[in-house]
């Protein structure tokens, strides 16, 4: 009965512990930005591995979930005579929900858990303490970079990914079904608001961006340095992603469009 | 860890994509493309019943929008809707006897005002801040469909 107890303190400070590490962690990570931002050929080569590598998972899902989205909504909407209203409903989904949300947890399961994975890999090939040394400090050299990438990276993914699945949206309702194209644009442009929709959705795929890159990147530097560590890091990294992406997407769609 | 040529190439190419479906996204999804940052004027008319009418509906003579309402409150004194609408400051000659009725875009579609220009007896035109007062009230199906019962029963 004791132990019960014993147990759950145990896991309680723990993971109170491992919070205090990330937040020490993230800080700094980004107190290194300012030395990324003199060395932008470091932040380059992680735009790279983190963006340009998902820019082709990241379009082709944008481009089938907008095609389904145009074909479930065309069915659904026939029935009530408002085929028309097809491209609100493809783009309000793409932009206010799914295109921050689904394109964060790809991004988590594509880049995030390579980041998890590198990272832990060279802490238990002792590359960052070879580093350090060397008297190179690895957040600054290795962590703030891929950090910087992150977050700059998911914001332009969401976009494509919006971009990509409203045309999809449009291939599909107005191209195979026959929705009128000028009533398909006319109505979108009236209903989705810039301010409201538009912006709002790049701020949620910022803070997922913020989110997801902390995470896969704590949890690589703090794996336990050994193979199995690192694959139950890089596992922790897109279950933690994919829980915050959607616990925080509920917050601040509350905070944006409801009046709590 | 040089990176080479072909890489700022791509991050290059990726970043301009980014940047384009923003800008795909505010132009041509978005309300931001016929957003008219130009002067602009208010006017106000009381209707009895501004049905489902909501803030930005837009506002248009013979089909043309030329401005969104901008405001919907009621009057605490007649108890009607009182509705305030920016109008695009280029439309300044609409005459002040001019109507203004809310209608609806298709059965089902949502509502907008329409107004009517006047014969402008007067020779003035709306200003900021004019008030219509020749209105006609929001068509209200649930009345329209009772009032049809009704007819057709009391015809039996």
């Amino acid at each position: 009965m004791l132990e019960i107890f014993e147990n759950l303190g145990k896991s309680t400070f723990g993971s109170l512990a491992k919070l205090g590490r990330a937040v020490f962690f993230l800080l700094y990570t980004l107190n290194g930005i300012g030395v990324v931002l003199l060395r932008p050929g470091l932040l380059l080569r992680q735009m790279y591995s983190v963006g340009v590598l998902s820019f082709l998972i990241i379009s082709i899902s944008g481009l089938f979930v907008g095609m389904v989205l145009g074909l479930q909504g065309y069915y659904i909407l026939t029935d009530f005579g408002a085929a028309e209203s097809l491209g609100v409903m493809v783009a309000a989904s793409l932009v206010r929900e799914l295109g921050p949300v689904v394109s964060a947890i790809l991004f988590a399961g594509r880049a995030g858990s390579a980041l998890t994975a590198e990272i832990g890999l060279m802490k238990a090939t002792e590359q960052l303490s070879g580093m350090e040394m060397m008297a190179v400090d690895p957040i600054k050299r290795i962590i703030s970079p891929r950090f910087l990438a992150g977050f700059i990276s998911m914001p332009l993914l969401a976009a494509l990914f919006s971009a990509i699945g409203v045309m999809g949206g449009h291939m599909v309702g107005v191209t195979m079904l026959g929705v009128d194209d000028g009533a398909f644009w006319s109505q979108m442009q009236a209903t989705i608001d810039f301010h409201e929709d538009i912006i709002n959705g790049v701020i949620k795929s910022v803070v997922f961006g913020f989110v997801v890159s902390w995470i896969s990147l704590f949890e690589g530097y703090d794996a336990v340095p050994t193979s199995e560590g690192v694959s139950r890091a890089t596992t922790r990294t897109v279950v933690n992603s994919a829980f915050s992406i959607l616990g925080l997407d509920f917050i601040l769609t509350a905070l944006m469009f409801g009046d709590i | 860890m040089q990176h080479s040529r072909t890489q700022d190439i791509l991050v290059g190419f990726f970043v301009a994509c980014g940047i384009v479906s923003l800008f795909y996204l505010a132009l041509q999804v978005s309300n931001l493309g016929n957003y008219d940052a130009g002067d602009s004027f208010t006017i106000s008319a009381r209707f009895q019943n501004s049905g489902s009418l909501k803030v930005k509906s837009p506002v248009s003579v013979a089909g043309v929008r030329i401005g969104r309402v901008s405001a919907i409150t009621l009057d605490r004194e007649s108890l009607e809707s009182l509705v305030e609408m920016r109008i695009d400051a280029k439309y300044n000659n609409l005459p002040d006897d001019s109507g203004a009725s809310i209608y609806t875009a298709g059965l089902l579609g949502e509502k907008y005002v329409s107004i009517d220009p006047g014969p402008g007896l007067s020779g003035k035109f709306l200003r900021d801040k004019s008030r219509i007062t020749n209105v006609s009230s929001a068509i209200v199906l649930e009345e329209m469909i009772g009032k049809f019962f009704l007819n057709k029963t009391a015809g039996n």
